[in-house]
Formats: C-alpha cells, sequence, structure tokens
C-alpha cells in the first residue's frame, strides 16, 4: 500500500459521503448548546438582558436556523473535511499565484488560544491591548524594510482592498493639487486582475497592455497610453507569468514623467523577499497579502490582510487609525484630515498580523531572504520537470529564467489528442492532488496552468507532482477519454460543465436553493 | 439521436499547393488538375471524422454519395446514411449548396464541413442561419471564422457539441476574397455573411468564462461605452459586424450587419451607406469612425468595408477612429497586430503604431496596429 516508491503515484480514493446540507439536518428543538442562565447578580444588574433590545430591532419569527446536536455538527464538517483536498492534506503546489506555504500550527495555536488574542476587543482602552498594538507596530517596521516605503496601515482585509484603498489614496493625492482631470489607470494583462478591477471600483477608466513576446508589455505602448488623464499605473511583477520586468524602472519613470504614480501589486512578494524592493524600483505604493507570501494561510475566501505600504509623501491618505509609539506606549492616532478614512472597521484581521509577525521573527532578515531564494530554486527545477512532459507548452521568453511561478500551457496536448487544462485538472484529484489554478480570464495562453512550488515543498512533493503531470499526459494519449470522464475517485464524479461556473445555476444560499428544488 | 450532416469538398485546396491561390471556377481547378494537384480535402476531412467516430454508436450521419462525403465517413470508420446525387469527380458548387438544404430539411443538429472560403459562401447561400455548421479547414482560403483551428480540433469541437458538451452556438464571420483579382496581386475581401457554429473553446476560451453570455455582455459594455461617449453635431460611421451592431442594437436603429450605417446625434442618417455617400455627409462636418476587427486575420480597414476609403479615413482624421473589440478576439489574434489594408500605402503607415482599443465600458487595451 502507500505510494508507489517508483512511480511516486497514489492508489487513492476518496471519502464519498453525500453528505446533506447543515439544514437538511436540522431537528426542530435539537440543540447543541444550551446557554445558560445569568446569574443572580448578573440579572439584577442588567435583568433578562433580552427586553433591552428595541422593538423595532427584534425578529417576529425566530432565523431559520438549522437546529442540531454538537456531534452531528462535529461529524458534518469532519464528513466536508474529508470530501476536500487542501494544502493540509497533500502538496497544493498547483495553485500558482497563490503561494500555498505552510503556515507554522504555533501560529494557528497562539491566534487561537492565546488569551491576549482571544479575550480582548477592539472597544477596549487602547492601554489594555498594547501587546497587539505592539505587533501592528513592528509589523508595520518589518514591512517597511521589506519594501523600503516609508508608511504602511494593515487595515485593509484582502487584496483587492488593498488596491481600492491605494487607488483611493491616488485619487486623494491628485484631488489634493487640485489635479481633477486625471481619471484613468494602466495596467498589463498579466497583471492581478484585480489591478483593473479595484481601480475600475474606485471610478477609474482602465487601460490593459499587451504582452510582447518577451513576456511583458513594450514600454511604447505604456508611453502611448500615458498622459495627463492618467492617475497611475497598478502593475503586478513578476506578473502571473512568472516572468520578471527587469526594465521595470523605466515604466515608472514614463508614468512619473506625467505626473502618474505608481502603485506596486506585491500580493505574491515570495520571489523576491529580500532581493528586490519597491523603492528601487522608483513606487509610490505597494500591497503585500499577508496570506500569501507572509504565511498566515490563503484560502477558502477566509480572513486575509492586504498590508499597503507608501512614500513619506502619501503617508497622510492612509487609512485611519494609525497605529503609533511615543517612546513608551503604544496608541491609536485618529487625528488625519488627509486620511481617506476607514476601509474596514476596527483593525482589520488581527490574527494575520499576529502570524505574519511570528512567520518573520521566525526567519529572521537572512531567513525572509533563504525563503525567496528556495522558492526560486523550486520553481526552476519544477519547470524543468514540466517541460519535458509531452504536450505542454510555456509561452514567452524563450531561454529566461522565471521567478517563484510559471504559466504553462496544455495547448500541444489538446491539439495532438483532443485533452484540455480542464480535463486533466479533473484528473489530477483522483491521484489525491489538489486542483490547480488556470489562469484568471480572459485566457490568453491557451489551456493554461500556473504552478508555484514555493520553500514549503520538497523535493519529494515536487516530483510526486510532477509524476502526476506526466502520467495524466500519458492517460490522454493512450485513453482520452479516461482523462475526460475524469474524476473517478474524487467525492463527485460527474462534474456538470459549464453549469457549475454559471452564477445563475449556482445555489449559493439555503433560500435559493429551496426555491430551484422547489422546496417549501 | 442526435444527427450530423457531413459534406467534403472534394476539391478544396487544389489550387494551394501550385500557388494557384484558391481553385473556385472549372478553368482553374483543371489547372491545377494540370500542374500536378491532388485533392487535399478528403484526407483531412477523414482525420477530422475520425475523432468523432468515437460516438458511432451513439449518433447518426447523414451524408453525400461518394467523395462528397461517403468515401471519407466510412475510412474514418462511420456508417453513415447516404443521401442526394452526384457526378463523382465532377462535383459542382451546387452540389455542396443542394446537400447543405438537404441535410438541414432533415434537421441534422450539425453539419460538419470540408472546404475553404468558398464553400463557407455556398453553405451560407444555401441554408443561412438554419442549422449550427462547423467548418473542417482544407481550403487554400481561410479568411472566414466558421473553421476550426485543425481538422483535428474541428473533430473534437464536433463531437463535444453532439454530446451535448458544447451548447452555445454564435454568429460567425463568412469571408471571402475576390480570386481573381487576388491572382493578379489585388487582395479585396468581402464580408459575405454569418453562420452559426458551436461556441468554440478556442475562439471564445474557456467555457468558464461565461462563454456566449459573457461575449453579449462585453458587447453591451462596449457599445454603452461609445454611446457614452457620443458628441452632439458628430457624425457616427459605423463599420460592418456583430461588435458594431451592438451599438445600433443598444441605440434602437436599423442596422446593416454587412454595410456602412450612419448615426448623427443617435439617430440614423443612413443605412449601407456608399463611399460617395459617406463624403457627401461628412464634408465640412465633424464625425467619427467606429470599426471592429474583421476576419480572422484582424483586420481594421481593407476587408468587407471598402466604403470606409482612404479618402474617407483622411477626412475623419486618425484620432477620430475609434477601434471597438472583445478582449477575446484581441487575444484570438495571438499576438499579431492588427491590420490596415486601405490600399493607400501611405495612409496605412501613419495608421500603424499603438491604438487603444474599447473593449468594455470604460476599459481599453492598447493593441498594435501594422500593415
Amino acid at each position: 500500500m502507500g505510494r508507489n516508491s517508483k512511480t511516486l503515484l497514489r492508489k487513492f480514493h476518496q471519502a464519498r459521503w453525500d453528505e446533506e446540507i447543515i439544514f437538511e439536518l436540522s431537528v426542530p428543538g435539537e440543540r447543541g448548546i444550551l446557554v445558560p442562565r445569568a446569574e443572580d447578580g448578573i440579572r439584577a444588574e442588567v435583568g433578562d438582558g433580552i427586553s433591552v433590545i428595541p422593538n423595532n430591532l427584534k425578529r417576529e419569527k425566530p432565523a431559520g436556523l438549522p437546529e442540531i446536536n454538537q456531534m452531528r455538527v462535529l461529524r458534518h464538517f469532519m464528513r466536508l473535511s474529508q470530501e476536500t483536498l487542501g494544502a493540509d492534506i497533500a502538496p497544493d503546489i498547483g495553485e500558482g499565484t497563490c503561494t500555498m506555504k505552510y503556515s507554522p500550527k504555533v501560529q494557528e495555536h497562539l491566534a487561537a488560544r492565546h488569551p491576549g488574542m482571544v479575550e480582548i476587543h477592539p472597544l477596549q482602552d487602547e492601554n489594555t491591548i498594547q501587546g497587539i498594538l505592539e505587533i501592528y507596530y513592528k509589523l508595520e517596521q518589518f514591512l517597511k524594510e521589506i519594501s523600503g516605503l516609508t508608511y504602511f496601515s494593515l487595515q485593509p482585509s484582502s487584496g483587492s482592498q488593498a488596491i481600492y484603498a491605494n487607488a483611493s489614496i491616488v485619487r486623494a493625492y491628485h484631488a489634493s493639487r487640485g489635479d481633477n482631470k486625471r481619471d484613468e489607470i494602466i495596467t498589463t494583462m498579466f497583471s492581478h486582475p484585480v489591478d483593473a478591477a479595484a481601480p475600475a471600483t474606485a471610478g477609474y477608466k482602465v487601460i490593459t497592455l499587451m504582452p510582447g513576446e518577451n513576456g511583458y508589455p513594450d514600454l511604447g505602448a505604456m508611453k502611448d497610453a500615458l498622459s495627463e488623464r492618467t492617475a497611475g499605473i497598478f502593475i503586478t511583477n513578476p506578473e502571473d507569468t512568472g516572468i520578471y520586468n527587469s526594465t521595470i524602472d523605466e515604466y515608472v519613470k514614463a508614468a512619473h514623467d506625467v505626473g502618474a504614480l505608481c502603485s506596486y501589486d506585491q500580493a505574491n512578494a515570495n520571489g523576491l523577499l529580500g532581493i528586490a524592493r519597491a523603492k528601487e524600483a522608483g513606487f509610490d505604493l505597494c500591497h503585500f497579502n499577508i496570506h500569501k507570501t507572509f504565511s498566515a494561510p490563503h484560502g477558502c475566501m477566509g480572513p486575509a490582510m492586504g498590508a499597503i505600504g507608501v512614500t513619506k509623501e502619501l503617508g497622510e491618505y492612509l487609512p485611519v487609525p494609525r497605529v503609533k509609539f511615543d517612546g513608551k506606549k503604544y496608541y491609536l492616532d485618529y487625528k488625519r484630515p488627509k486620511s481617506i478614512g476607514r476601509v474596514r472597521c476596527f483593525f482589520g484581521n488581527t490574527p494575520l498580523a499576529l502570524k505574519a509577525y511570528a512567520w518573520i521573527m521566525q526567519h529572521g532578515a537572512d531567513g525572509l531572504k533563504e525563503a525567496a531564494e528556495i522558492s526560486v530554486l523550486n520553481n526552476n527545477y519544477m519547470e524543468k520537470k514540466i517541460r519535458e512532459i509531452p504536450g505542454v507548452v510555456v509561452k514567452y521568453a524563450e531561454g529566461k529564467r522565471r521567478l517563484e511561478q510559471v504559466r504553462y500551457s496544455w495547448e500541444k496536448l489538446m491539439e495532438d489528442v483532443g485533452v484540455g487544462t480542464d480535463d486533466v485538472e479533473r484528473r489530477m484529484v483522483d491521484y489525491g492532488l489538489p486542483h490547480y489554478f488556470q489562469s484568471h480570464h480572459p485566457h490568453v495562453v491557451p489551456e493554461p496552468f500556473t504552478l508555484e512550488p514555493c520553500e514549503s515543498y520538497s523535493k519529494d512533493d515536487i516530483d510526486e507532482f510532477v509524476a502526476v503531470m506526466r502520467q495524466i499526459s500519458k492517460e490522454a494519449h493512450e485513453d482520452p477519454e479516461l482523462v475526460r470522464n475524469a474524476p473517478h475517485n474524487a467525492p463527485i464524479h460527474n462534474i456538470p460543465m459549464p453549469v457549475i461556473f454559471d452564477p445563475e445555476e449556482m445555489a449559493t444560499t439555503w433560500r435559493k436553493y429551496k426555491r430551484m428544488k422547489g422546496i417549501k | 439521436m442526435r444527427k450530423l450532416g457531413v459534406i467534403v469538398n472534394p476539391v478544396a485546396g487544389m489550387g494551394g499547393r501550385v500557388g494557384l491561390k484558391g481553385s473556385d471556377g472549372p478553368d482553374i481547378l483543371r489547372r491545377a488538375r494540370e500542374l500536378g494537384a491532388h485533392p487535399q480535402s478528403p484526407s483531412r476531412a477523414v482525420e477530422a471524422l475520425k475523432v468523432v467516430s468515437r460516438l458511432k454508436d451513439t449518433i447518426a450521419v447523414i451524408t453525400y454519395p461518394a467523395e462528397m462525403g461517403e468515401y471519407e465517413c466510412v475510412e474514418a470508420g462511420l456508417r453513415p446514411t447516404v443521401i442526394g446525387y452526384i457526378r463523382s469527380t465532377e462535383t459542382t458548387p451546387q452540389d455542396t449548396q443542394k446537400a447543405a438544404q438537404e441535410m438541414a430539411a432533415e434537421n441534422v443538429d450539425l453539419i460538419l464541413f470540408a472546404g475553404g472560403d468558398g464553400t463557407a459562401r455556398d453553405i451560407c447561400d444555401a441554408i443561412g442561419q438554419k442549422t449550427t455548421v462547423l467548418g473542417i479547414p482544407t481550403g487554400v482560403k481561410i479568411h472566414s471564422g466558421v473553421y476550426a483551428v485543425t481538422p483535428k480540433s474541428a473533430g473534437e469541437v464536433a463531437a463535444m457539441f453532439l454530446e451535448g458538451k458544447l451548447k452555445a452556438t454564435r454568429e460567425a464571420e463568412v469571408m471571402d476574397i475576390d480570386e481573381d483579382a487576388f491572382r493578379n496581386g489585388v487582395l479585396t475581401a468581402k464580408l459575405y455573411g454569418y453562420l452559426l457554429v458551436p461556441e468554440e473553446k478556442r475562439f471564445v476560451q474557456s467555457v468558464k468564462s461565461g462563454g456566449v453570455r459573457a461575449e453579449a455582455q462585453s458587447l453591451h459594455a462596449i457599445a454603452a461605452d461609445v454611446i457614452a461617449g457620443m458628441n452632439e453635431g458628430n457624425y457616427y460611421i459605423i463599420g460592418p459586424g456583430t461588435t458594431t451592431r451592438a451599438i445600433m442594437e443598444r441605440l434602437g436603429l436599423k442596422n446593416t450587419l454587412l454595410g456602412v450605417d450612419v448615426i448623427l446625434n443617435k439617430e440614423l442618417v443612413a443605412n449601407d451607406a456608399s463611399e460617395s455617400q459617406l463624403l457627401d455627409l461628412i464634408q465640412g462636418k465633424e464625425a467619427k469612425i467606429v470599426v471592429t476587427v474583421i476576419g480572422g486575420q484582424g483586420h481594421l480597414f481593407g476587408r468587407g468595408n471598402q466604403q470606409i476609403s482612404p479618402r474617407v479615413i483622411r477626412m475623419v482624421g486618425k484620432k477620430n477612429i475609434i477601434v471597438i473589440a472583445t478582449k477575446e478576439k484581441l487575444i484570438s489574434l495571438s499576438g499579431r497586430p492588427l491590420l490596415v489594408d486601405t490600399g493607400d500605402e501611405e495612409l496605412n503607415q501613419e495608421l500603424t503604431g499603438y491604438i487603444r482599443v474599447t473593449t468594455g465600458f470604460r476599459d481599453y487595451v492598447m493593441y498594435r496596429v501594422g500593415f
């Protein structure tokens, strides 16, 4: 049993519980927790606690929540977890751009159990939460050093919110100079798509630059797009292809020449830690996804943190409050008249700041640089192996090395045997690997898949992943139907494509599910 | 049971190898044979049909006799029902048209046809958009968007469509060039019409992007952007195509799919205008040209919109040209530049460089123009 030591392939079959939706488990009157009655002393002080709720806030009918005993709830979620694949159960190398690195469990333990985290409230007097404020302050100092920029805010609670906040800062900066004509943002096709989406949400027109043969846009196209209407450029580097634009400073200079600001999307900075900084490339703003590069777990749209950094000149526009230190104690500074205001209630997602702080302290400056170097080495090793697999091609920048990730293409496999990236992705789970990330839309690289074996994964992990990819290519050539009809060993065999991706066909709430199924 | 119609134009592609730039017309065909040309079409059709043959037990196949489909189907392992009558070795465009009409009358789910631009035109004449079709590229000239990239991928798309894995269809361009003129060194292409083809992943991207619905939304967004930017008192010359049609539809105006329309203050001024009409209208006025990418090679001017002549373009001015296209369309050019072939070398030169293409509402892509 176990993994075949020669082929590195596993005879895998996942649990298939076909577990009910939790609402279907509801038994009227059943309870998981019986909330104790308040003690007499408390009742004497505040009454029953319920009668103080204003009438217009009270529900007329009880909320339609599932009523289930504790044991069944536990079983429910254990079963769901057995029907899922992720970074804690298999090498999650396929989620390129997401940096699925290991988040040490001690961080999780601290964040979930330390009284200084779980027994505090953001409305407490700041003198009584000095610990978490200190962590915010010190994490900001670390990020300043890593990026070279002057101030950071940890308030935005996702990468997209970070970019939205940066777009708001760009607007506040131009407005403060009486320059209200600038309504355009420039980005690139292989930048993270939110570099277009978040500024658009902030009200900007978006101009996208297409890649040239070297993988990044022609500087001439950028210069033609720049004008007195340009508010800023929002660019990822290395882009999703893994190609680093080493002439990025020229793009920044061209933007500065027309009075635009430059925002560096460093959501994934894993190939650059301790090696290259936003400041030296000339950027005015940047952001880090704490849940990618700094190990706080990433995924399931869970709590996130997009730390935004700015130059000295832009510091006054950062969100309020700022965490400061007067030499004796940490405090919150709200007196910032030019601030773009709050982008998130309280301090954002506090546990992420703790986890990132811990991760940086565990590694030290040398360790961060080593993490970057190993992530690039791992990627180069894996790229060599993946390129040898029949059916794989790699577009752009022929002969050049990439940093920490690569966007590959099954274009040749599709042409040769009619098996595409959707098919391969569905087959992976039959070998116990989580599905990979293809690419954002539209697909510029045909039949894409994007891999990122960051520093956490061993050579053995990478070899197993490559062995599965090679095996699927072999199957595609010998028995394409086997791959086309995958998965065979997963909880669900028949994945209804493309319905599964159609928002109108999805039941995202129990209410919608009932409506679609005609359940009363 | 799903029904597939198969039509092979056995002489398509004859002219290519011997440098004859097409094989439309009996004289050219004879010359091609004299020059030693062999039919390419049957073997390429078999390549596509072999992929389809994995469904041989679950679909019904209808085809035309002998080299027009029967031989190819059998070689690929299919068991077709043969209909119609032809004079073998002397097939004509009328045979293709008849075959398409008869298959449409049999209510086939898809007609898979092998040929080139001339064949697509025959099918378009015969059945328009009555039936979903897909081309196996075997001809010399492939300017039309109704063909899959390779014979194999044609088979793959056809199979997926018949299995129900691909359900949506889209309108694709039928283009044809004047072969006689082309042989004399002059390339004039005409946008001939539109056929209904399966939503093909390769052109419209992965099914996940939302397919036809996402494309329709993009078209609405592009039209909204153009309309929001319209200036009062300016003439808007709207070129042919389905992308520009979205503007007319959004304004509730009658549209000429294959011709040029003119708008002033969001009202219709002219349908299907000729060059001289355009010149008369815009003389001394502010005007703008709205064009989209026509044909698989990415032409802005010189394919299907010759009414917008060098004189018209010069009168309007380069800075007043609005180019609109979906991002998917731009990506399908695989990095090749947009092309201008106005017939005026100097003007072509002036139009090159980077142009801002409207790809959505307040959404643009910088794209290179060459010639």
